[in-house]
């Protein structure tokens, strides 16, 4: 079983990076871009465990290391 | 006073901050990140600067769960005092033992050069020894100082005299260099005991490496 978590700044939170890439596209030529996030990708790999124990496992991994959620937020999607 | 100065692996400043301390006279041991106590009779536990298990995933993040955190947090919930100076900084937030959190430099450059920063409350043991309103020059060495906290949280700031350094000009105009809301350099927390920049107060501790405004910074904890 697979973890897939998906780290990135909160909404409000500016994204420096994000922001970057943003200029950068437009003036590449590409419009209609209203925003860009950049976020992390986290694949955790996992075994012996219930969907839902995962699912609980990887949401405290979250909480306590994952993510600052002072900043940042993130979602968990196992497969 | 007796210092202790933390090493976890990609630190690099804590023999220049153990040399500054010691040049004021102060008895220094470093401490390295495995060691689950602290020395006894400490009067100051300082964090320093680097970049502790490669900044990976977020600055402090992974150094924050290091073994010999549970003792300096233990400490620091005890009243004991702690300083966390840019990596240091970036460690205490990741710990909760600081308000606030710190991200990309708002233009994405490293940013390593000397700083104007203004004193915005001496009322504390790292700034007892400047005015209000001092203009200090102090090099800065980062790529991870842009300051964040929410607006409940600026509030509480100013509201509790947390706030201890803006980013300046050399007139004291106040300059967000890199981001940071309210241009803010360095904060405490709300018990005036955990202290924590991004400046790098020791290495302007001679005239001969440009400045020596920071050695007071130091020298306020012995007071």
């Amino acid at each position: 079983m697979k973890a897939i978590v998906n780290v990135y700044l909160k909404q409000g939170v500016l994204d420096p990076q994000g922001k970057a890439t943003h200029h950068a596209l437009n003036s590449l030529g590409f419009d209609g871009i209203k925003d860009i996030r950049i976020g992390k990708q986290i694949i955790i790999e996992l075994d012996g465990l219930s969907k839902e124990d995962a699912m609980k496992k990887v949401t405290q991994m979250s909480e306590t290391l994952l993510a600052n959620t002072v900043i940042e937020d993130y979602t968990i999607e196992i497969a | 006073m007796k210092v202790a100065v933390l090493r976890f692996p990609g630190t690099n400043c804590e023999f220049d901050t153990q040399y500054a301390f010691e040049k004021l006279g102060h008895n220094v041991e470093i401490i390295w990140h495995e060691d689950t106590t602290i020395p006894a009779d400490l009067d100051l536990i300082v964090v320093p600067g680097g970049f502790s298990y490669g900044d990976y995933l977020r600055s402090g993040s992974i150094a924050r769960f290091a073994p010999v955190m549970k003792a300096v947090s233990q400490y620091a919930n005890d009243g004991g005092k702690v300083l966390g100076i840019c990596n240091g900084f970036q460690i205490l937030t990741e710990a909760g033992l600081l308000p606030g959190a710190l991200k990309r430099n708002a233009d994405l450059h490293f940013i390593s050069k000397y700083q104007y920063l203004k004193v915005e409350n001496n009322n504390n043991s790292f700034l007892n020894k400047y005015n209000n309103g001092d203009i200090l020059h102090i090099p800065i060495a980062h790529a991870d100082g842009n300051y964040y906290i929410d607006n409940i949280g600026l509030a509480e700031l100013e509201k509790n005299g947390q706030i201890l350094l803006k980013y300046s000009n050399s007139n004291g105009e106040i300059e967000s260099i890199n981001g940071s809301v309210a241009a803010i350099a360095g904060v405490c927390n709300k018990n005036k005991n955990v202290f924590g920049l991004m400046p790098h107060p020791e290495r302007a501790i001679e005239l001969l490496l440009g400045s020596d405004d920071g050695i007071n910074m130091l020298q306020g904890f012995a007071s």
